[in-house]
């Protein structure tokens, strides 16, 4: 049997196959973001966030509640996106006509006062949320045994990605879509409601991230900072993808999780900054990104 | 005449309106406020710090203590600065709990330069009363050479003689590694690798993976906070324990166990110097201290509270708060609070006191929330930290 720089291939199989479980939620995040950016001009700090919102909420429901994990996949993206609806309608809607950096000051900040006030209450070490009795267990492929959830995560995400990336691309709905981020005031003059379709544009963007949120509850501790450690890996993600780009962000996104699986197998030490180092080349050789567009 | 009798007055007033004290003390207590390290030390290690002063009634003995706290936010640049800033311009005399070991021995060494106290809870490395040892420094509640000798030495007597270590990539993982092989290699055990993981981290799973395929019998987690918790998670996802591989957590606090549940957490060995249910002085400290924050205490939050309880004896007993006056006296007066009970502090600046040795109970036999743990084993004061004469600290003669 062969041997790559010392890792038997099974090995390698199964750290490429939880390098695709990290991108998968890496996809999903930068998906939303690249959407946001895309029509709204906002780089959505508060983006962390709200998947830490979605995590939390899905265990708030089923430990006060008593509703457990499949409706809070359904219903947690519906309440982070209805918050994600308020907030745009109250504050980031007043901030379109003035330079990026205000949209990321008000995003960053309200990012700052969620982290805080859950802190606040629940403190750092976590919530505990187990895994659906569905999908407990584990099955051996052979290489690695991969549990169920695990499984289940990359499925979801890919379903979610294609699909958002379908609507987008392919049906009229997108097409107004992609139309308003060119060209906003040509689009109302054809008597579609633009400030409408950004505000659920957003709503859109941010259920997502609760989507993600309520999938990593599971396998990840869930803390005021789960957000805050992803959301920076993931802005990685989109400048390398291309801001606003759809497809783009999604292919990064598993692709990184791809390159930063390998690392930890060659370089652990460096597993955390690989991400960066790669953006920073891609920003020197193409500086809108893999996939961007140069404006 | 009149004048006179209305300036005397007055200068009289204003004396006895700020009444003076004989020693005056600011405790900055610094730790991570924000951070994975936030729940163990945090808030709680200031209200601690707090109950510590109302305790002791320093007002009555002359003594006016300030506390002020600080987030290091787990950088040793951060608190260096913040450290020195409280010295040089805010006049604060010593320093209380400081987790994370590469911030602790920033701030030994700050201390030392500017001859201040430092009075070590919340960080682990055993350099601190080794190689890096100061004549102001006291390391107070555990250390990594207790951690290694406590649950790794209970883990290889029961057959787990090869490791794995899965190790966080800075100052405390580092000596949690190097303290626990030593403990594994002396008792005949072997290490049979070890990955060094990003400080901190969130998925754990290729780390474990690479773990579980070098077929060692036990995988050790230098690590701590929500690492350990993300790894213990993890673990039992990935069904590591189920395949005959066990884990050996090295530093767990009671909030981690708090956070991964007794379902996940149940059997686990761990080694601590505090838990609140060991007598009737534990339990009822610790209901005071759980009106206050809502959780019970951890073994580092019960080390600020006695290590500053000591402190102020000591400033007591010289009468000034001269540092190396102060911590001489510390370490001649013997120590004895509610919490730790009896104990003493060595040349080296080790606080010494029982260890225990815990074990994780399962959902049926814990009774409440933070009904967690069963003692196994008790080590002596006297055995349970590192040999004077081993940690090689230019302070023992």
């Amino acid at each position: 049997m062969f041997e790559l720089l010392g890792i038997p291939p099974q090995a390698l199989f199964g750290q490429l196959l939880l390098g695709l479980i990290n991108g998968s939620f890496y996809a999903m995040l930068s998906l939303g973001l690249a959407i946001i950016f895309g029509l709204l001009n906002i780089i959505n700090f508060t983006h962390g966030a709200q998947y830490m919102l979605g995590a939390f909420v899905a265990w708030m429901l089923l430990n006060y509640l008593g509703i457990g994990y499949w409706w809070a996949l359904l219903l947690v993206p519906i309440a982070v996106g209805a918050t994600g609806i308020i907030i745009e309608r109250l504050l980031i809607s007043r901030l379109y006509h003035l330079d990026h950096l205000y949209g990321l000051l008000l995003t960053f900040g309200l990012a700052l006062i969620m982290q805080g006030l859950l802190r606040n209450e629940y403190g750092i070490s976590g919530l505990p949320y187990g895994i659906p009795a569905e999908l407990a267990g584990g099955t051996n492929l052979g290489f690695m045994f991969l549990p169920n959830y695990r499984g289940w995560v990359v499925i979801a995400s890919l379903i979610v990605c294609l699909g958002t990336w379908f609507v987008i691309e392919k049906t009229r709905l997108g097409a107004y879509l992609r139309a308003a981020t060119e060209n906003p005031t040509l689009v109302g003059a054809f008597g579609i409601n633009v400030p409408l379709m950004i505000t659920l544009t957003y709503g859109f963007g941010v259920a997502l991230a609760g989507f993600a949120g309520v999938l990593a509850a599971p396998i990840y501790s869930v803390n005021p900072n789960m957000g805050a450690d992803l959301i920076i890996v993931v802005f990685a993600v989109v400048v390398i993808g291309g801001m606003g780009s759809i497809l783009g962000s999604v292919l990064t996104g598993f692709g990184l999780g791809l390159v930063e699986g390998l690392t930890r197998v060659f370089y652990p030490e460096g597993s955390a900054v690989v991400i960066f180092v790669i953006m920073a080349i891609v920003l020197m050789i193409k500086p809108a990104g893999l996939f961007g567009r140069t404006a | 005449m009149k004048l006179k009798t209305i300036l005397l007055g007055s200068i009289a007033a204003a004396v006895f309106a700020a009444p003076a004290y004989a020693v005056d003390i600011k405790i900055g207590v610094m730790n991570d406020r924000s951070g994975i390290y936030a729940d163990i030390a945090g808030e709680g290690s200031v209200v601690a710090a707090r109950m510590a002063v109302e305790d002791f009634d320093a007002e009555s003995k002359d003594i006016n203590v300030e506390i002020v706290s600080a987030d290091h936010q787990n950088k040793p640049d951060v608190g260096s600065t913040i450290a020195r800033q409280w010295y040089d311009t805010e006049n604060v005399d010593v320093i209380v709990d400081v987790p994370t070991s590469s911030v602790a021995l920033a701030i030994n060494d700050i201390t030392r330069e500017s001859d201040k106290v430092f009075l070590n809870s919340g960080a682990a490395t055993s350099d601190l009363t080794g190689s890096a040892c100061s004549p102001n420094t006291i390391h107070w509640t555990y250390d990594t050479w207790q951690l290694a000798n406590g649950t790794g030495r209970a883990v290889v007597e029961n057959g787990g003689d090869s490791w794995f270590f899965v190790t966080a990539d800075y100052a405390f993982g580092h000596a949690l590694e190097r303290d626990t092989s030593a403990v594994v290699e002396g008792a005949g055990g072997t290490i049979v690798g070890t990955v060094r993981t990003p400080f901190p981290g969130t998925d754990f799973s290729s780390f474990l993976l690479q773990a579980q395929s070098s077929g060692a019998k036990v995988i050790g987690l230098a690590n701590a906070g929500g690492d350990t918790i993300n790894s213990i998670k993890q673990a039992s996802e990935f069904g590591i324990t189920q395949g005959g591989q066990s884990l050996a957590g090295l530093l767990v606090f009671i909030n981690d166990i708090h956070a991964l549940g007794l379902d996940v957490a149940q059997g686990l060995l761990l080694t601590s110097s505090f838990y609140w249910d060991l007598n009737d002085q534990t339990r009822e400290w610790s209901a005071r201290f759980e009106e206050e924050t809502g959780k019970k205490p951890s073994m580092v939050q019960a080390g600020v509270y006695s290590s500053i309880l000591h402190y102020l004896k000591a400033v007591e007993a010289v009468g000034d708060k001269t540092s190396q006056d102060v911590v001489a006296k510390m370490k001649e007066l013997p120590t004895d609070d509610p919490l730790f009970g009896k104990g003493e502090i060595r040349a080296d600046g080790r606080k010494i006191h029982d260890s225990y040795l815990f074990r994780v109970k399962t959902p049926e036999e814990s009774k409440g929330p933070w009904d967690y743990y069963e003692t196994v084993s008790t080590t002596p004061a006297a055995q349970a930290f590192r040999p004077l004469e081993d940690g090689g600290c230019s302070l023992v003669e």
